[in-house]
């Protein structure tokens, strides 16, 4: 099969619309716990995180960092957080949509929701948990000025098609593992790939820097030491980077391209966009159902605003709870709730796998 | 209890007082000193508490750690001063220090 062919495919199958109870936007760790609290109440889960892996800030910023006040649990790593909600909620096998940003947000004839992700997944749900934490995850953008103008244009954040790199001269910062990686994926493609760097030591996989090196030596690249300083070109179309050196002397690259790899940060993103009520930055909720302005849209986690708000883990836990009897109304309407305990419910037993 | 002075990118300066063993981050924070945001809370995971250490200060202050040059990579204009303030432990040996924050963080 051509890869175009595959390439149709794989969209054809990304449009055919997915339909579950509850999509969770968020995979950290509150994100992870509503899918054991729907799960408890017969609400089937779908999670959207524009991050590759689950767990959130926990995975992605504190994974090796102690966390002191997840309740009986005198100390913890996040990683290690993680990996004991995921199987917490293995009985419930939600499924996960990783590296999605979720886009658009609109309900349906039928008064459920319908969310597409950037790549074009296409989910419809009875009810939206938003369990977004700070935001989503993005690049971190390099405080140069006029970058606004080059962005889409020269300046990328990813790469989705190396092809488009074809014959250019390319400009790629950072000392990371993503910056090492593209710069290897496309020194083969583009004209000429200059690695740029502020010191000759590295954080990325020390053979992945061995390699450079050895372009390098090859003469199939260039490194250079230096900061991003600032850029040069008209209309979007970048011509020189100009970085600066240890001693503050600059020096210019010429770029058709620029790829920039800072790290990310976190930022309110589409959320704003839905219509829901905001208070600086965060979804106002009820202390009863965690619903938001708009019924059957939920949200738990630091990204909820109440009176007395904490951005606890274990406040997160609770409104988790509270979250799924509300949604249970929604998603089994005329359904009586028996409120039971996991300790000696047997139904519950039996969702959990262990009757 | 000691001193730090946080100096902005403006030139305005900022003296506030510290308890030992508490980073130089989180009484910006507890201050409300602008220019640091510390958008992980002081984990060395985000590099948005970056300050250049004034020249008199910077052998007492001591350099970044390994693991704390690698997440300044991800900071902007780092100069041989530059210290991620959320690692840098106030003691009574560092009463007066004095810290310049960025025109931004990123």
């Amino acid at each position: 099969m051509g890869s175009e062919q595959a390439d149709r495919m794989n969209e054809t199958a990304k449009r055919a619309t997915l339909k579950t109870d509850a999509v969770i936007i968020g995979a950290g760790p509150i994100g992870l716990f509503a899918v054991f609290e729907l799960g408890l109440v017969d609400i089937k889960a779908h999670l959207i995180d524009v991050l590759d892996k689950p767990g959130g800030q926990c995975a992605e910023l504190y994974p090796e960092k102690p966390i002191y006040d997840i309740p009986g649990i005198a100390v913890i790593n996040g990683q290690e957080l993680v990996d004991r909600l995921l199987a917490q909620i293995k009985p419930f096998a939600p499924t996960f949509h990783l590296g999605e940003r979720v886009d658009g947000l609109t309900r349906t004839k039928d008064g459920g929701f319908r969310l597409t992700t950037e790549l074009g997944t296409e989910i419809e749900a009875k009810v939206v948990v938003i369990a977004a934490g700070g935001g989503a995850f993005e690049p971190k953008r390099p405080p140069v000025p006029g970058l606004e103008a080059y962005e889409g244009k020269s300046v990328f954040y990813s790469v989705r098609k190396p092809d488009a790199f074809r014959g250019k001269n390319i400009v790629i910062v950072g000392g990371g593992d993503s910056a090492l990686d593209w710069t290897l994926n496309l020194v083969p493609v583009a004209k000429r790939v200059t690695l740029l760097h502020r010191r000759d030591q590295f954080r990325a996989a020390p053979a992945s820097v061995n390699k450079m090196h050895g372009l390098v030596a090859e003469g199939k690249m260039n490194f250079m030491l230096g900061q991003l300083h600032a850029l040069e070109g008209e209309g979007g179309k970048l011509a020189r980077v100009l970085a600066r050196r240890g001693d503050n002397s600059t020096f210019a690259i010429e770029a058709d391209a620029l790829l920039p790899f800072f790290g990310l940060t976190m930022k309110l993103g589409p959320v704003a966009r839905w219509g829901l009520n905001l208070h600086e930055e965060r979804i106002p909720v009820d202390t009863e159902k965690f619903q938001s302005s708009a019924p059957g849209i939920f949200a738990i986690g630091d990204i909820s605003h109440y009176p007395g708000k904490l951005k606890l883990i274990l406040s997160g836990f609770h409104e988790a709870a509270l979250m799924a009897q509300a949604a249970h109304a929604i998603v089994h309407p005329g359904k009586k709730l028996v409120f039971q305990y996991t300790t000696t419910s047997t139904s519950l037993h039996k969702k959990l796998g262990v009757a | 209890m000691p001193k730090i002075t946080y100096i902005d990118h403006g030139g305005s300066a900022r003296t506030v007082e510290a308890a030992v063993g508490s980073t130089v981050m989180e009484n910006a924070i507890k201050n409300s000193v602008p220019g640091i945001v510390a958008e992980c809370g002081g984990a060395c995971s985000c590099a948005t508490c970056h300050v250049h250490v004034d020249e008199a200060w910077k052998e007492k202050v001591g350099p970044p750690s390994a693991m704390e040059e690698d997440m300044l990579d991800f900071a902007f204009d780092v100069s041989p001063n530059s210290r991620l303030s959320c690692q840098i432990k106030m003691t009574d040996a560092l009463d007066g220090l004095i810290v310049r924050t960025p025109e931004r963080q990123g």
